[in-house]
């Protein structure tokens, strides 16, 4: 049997959790690439360069940062503990790797989309006696749906790679918080290639997967 | 911006013709693959080692466990210095080793530790049982030695089972360490030595060595190592008189 009790769990708990994070920074992450697309604010060009700080830096530098924000020693992480919340070492921990690492992602294609809804038909929404509330959800999002999807799916697989955040914030811990990424450098440390293998080939197909749907949902995608 | 496209296609060949021309190691330089517990021991030895040797010595640091995966995919290490056995056989098995340089070098002493500033109560082993004790550092219990002496010694006075679902494996005993330090567990097992070097944890039970796992340091050289004479040359000042002091000044046990 190729796909041992343990492959299945490790396949669907980075699934599972690489899913929860999507849907957690999708609200955020389509806000923002709105106000970024359609607003001028005061220092929106730093947030615009934090945002995008952990898809530049290297992702064991941003779990480093989360793990002295999270951490017990801190005053969130003390604050968290105290109420019951665990973050490091606990499958939270992924959760937040993951979405911290994939939301730059997400923002830039959500943005990119926007920017590419003519803003005139947002414009005439409104003089047909439209809130602003719902030409974003019946005029900019419809057309930038497509964008959307995409960044989420990219999101989504950059979140199932995520490694080095990761294992600084959440560990290494089989059954608990072991993802994908992490099994594979597990069973390489172990010497246990066969196994790698295995969950190389599930991670290749994943990825091969996303990366092609959410290629084809931008080429697709109507320019109006 | 022409011309910058240009010049970096030179550079990028320039690049992948230094990717691909081999570079001699000179003669008199080693690489030792040692166990993490002994990264501060070694580089002190080594500092009174090379300011008389001609060699250069440059250390790899890490689980025993993981140095003898990158010995067995070919990594150029001279000499290893391994904190268990099972490594060590594993490699001589393989045909990696000059077997008769092969030797029993250091022991050491298993503890349990916990954060400087923690306010538990562990006195014994089966404290760890504890509601209050969440997490449990380890370094990984089937491979590196640290972990799997300490598992071997849980197992032994019955209590593995009952702390497996607090272990949180990680890479080496020095990464066991720090996790201590940090707070992000409860308690954590390493070597004496190692909670000798740090002081933000404090040791709360010494294994006894009669009732703990024997634990022994070999070191050997590497069949495939291309400075032989250089590696026999260190391997004997790891065994002299001024090498044994170092050893014992931190905490290890010298083996004769």
């Amino acid at each position: 049997m190729i796909l041992s009790f343990d492959t299945w769990q490790i396949t669907l708990f980075s699934l599972a959790v690489g899913l929860a994070s999507t849907v957690l920074i999708l609200p955020f992450g389509i806000t923002l690439a709105w106000l970024f697309a359609r607003k001028e604010w005061p220092l929106k060009s730093v947030v615009e360069t934090i945002v995008l700080l952990p898809l530049v830096m290297p992702p064991v530098s941003t779990g480093l940062i989360l793990l002295k924000i999270f951490g017990r020693r801190s005053p969130l992480g003390q604050w968290l503990y105290n109420r019951g919340f665990e973050i490091v070492f606990n499958w939270k921990g992924v959760l937040i790797a993951m979405a911290v690492m994939s939301f730059p992602l997400l923002v830039r294609s959500v943005r990119t989309s926007f920017g590419e809804v003519n803003p005139r038909l947002e414009q005439i929404a409104a003089t047909l006696g439209a809130s602003p509330l719902k030409i974003f959800f019946v005029v900019t999002v419809p057309l930038a749906y497509k964008g959307i999807v995409a960044g989420a799916l990219l999101a989504f697989s950059r979140a199932l790679g995520e490694f080095g955040a990761t294992i600084l914030l959440a560990g290494n811990i089989p059954g608990r918080t072991q993802t994908l990424s992490l099994a594979i450098y597990s069973f390489v440390q172990l010497g246990k290639d066969p196994e790698a293998y295995v969950l190389l080939g599930i991670t290749v197909v994943l990825a091969f997967l996303f990366v092609w749907t959410s290629e084809w949902l931008l080429r697709t995608e109507k320019k109006v | 911006m022409f011309l910058f496209v240009r010049k970096s296609f030179s550079l990028a060949a320039l690049l992948i013709a230094l990717l691909v021309t081999q570079v001699e190691a000179s003669a008199d330089e080693i690489l030792v693959s040692a166990a993490a517990s002994l990264t501060d021991v070694l580089k002190e030895i080594a500092t009174g080692y090379q300011a008389k040797a001609k060699q250069t010595l440059t250390f790899n640091f890490g689980p025993s466990s993981g140095l003898a995966r990158q010995i067995e995919e070919g990594a150029p290490a001279d000499i290893f210095f391994s904190a268990d056995l099972p490594q060590m056989d594993t490699l001589e098995k393989k045909n990696l080793l000059d077997p008769d340089t092969r030797k029993n070098l250091l022991s050491n002493q298993l503890v349990i530790i916990v954060p400087a500033d923690s306010k538990l109560a562990i006195l014994s082993p089966k404290d760890l049982l504890k509601s209050e004790v969440k997490k449990i550092a380890l370094a990984e219990p089937s491979s590196v030695p640290v972990g799997v002496y300490s598992k071997k010694y849980l197992s032994d006075e019955g209590l593995w089972n009952q702390v497996e679902s607090k272990v949180v494996p990680v890479q080496d005993v020095r990464a066991t360490l720090a996790s201590v330090e940090s707070g992000n567990v409860e308690a954590g097992f390493v070597y004496k030595t190692d909670a000798a070097i740090s002081k933000k944890v404090k040791i709360v039970y010494e294994v006894p060595v009669d009732k703990g796992p024997k634990i022994t340091y070999p070191a050997a050289i590497v069949k495939e190592s291309k400075h032989k004479d250089a590696a026999r040359d260190f391997m004997n000042y790891l065994q002299s008189p001024t090498a044994k002091d170092a050893f014992k000044k931190y905490g290890f046990v010298v083996l004769d």
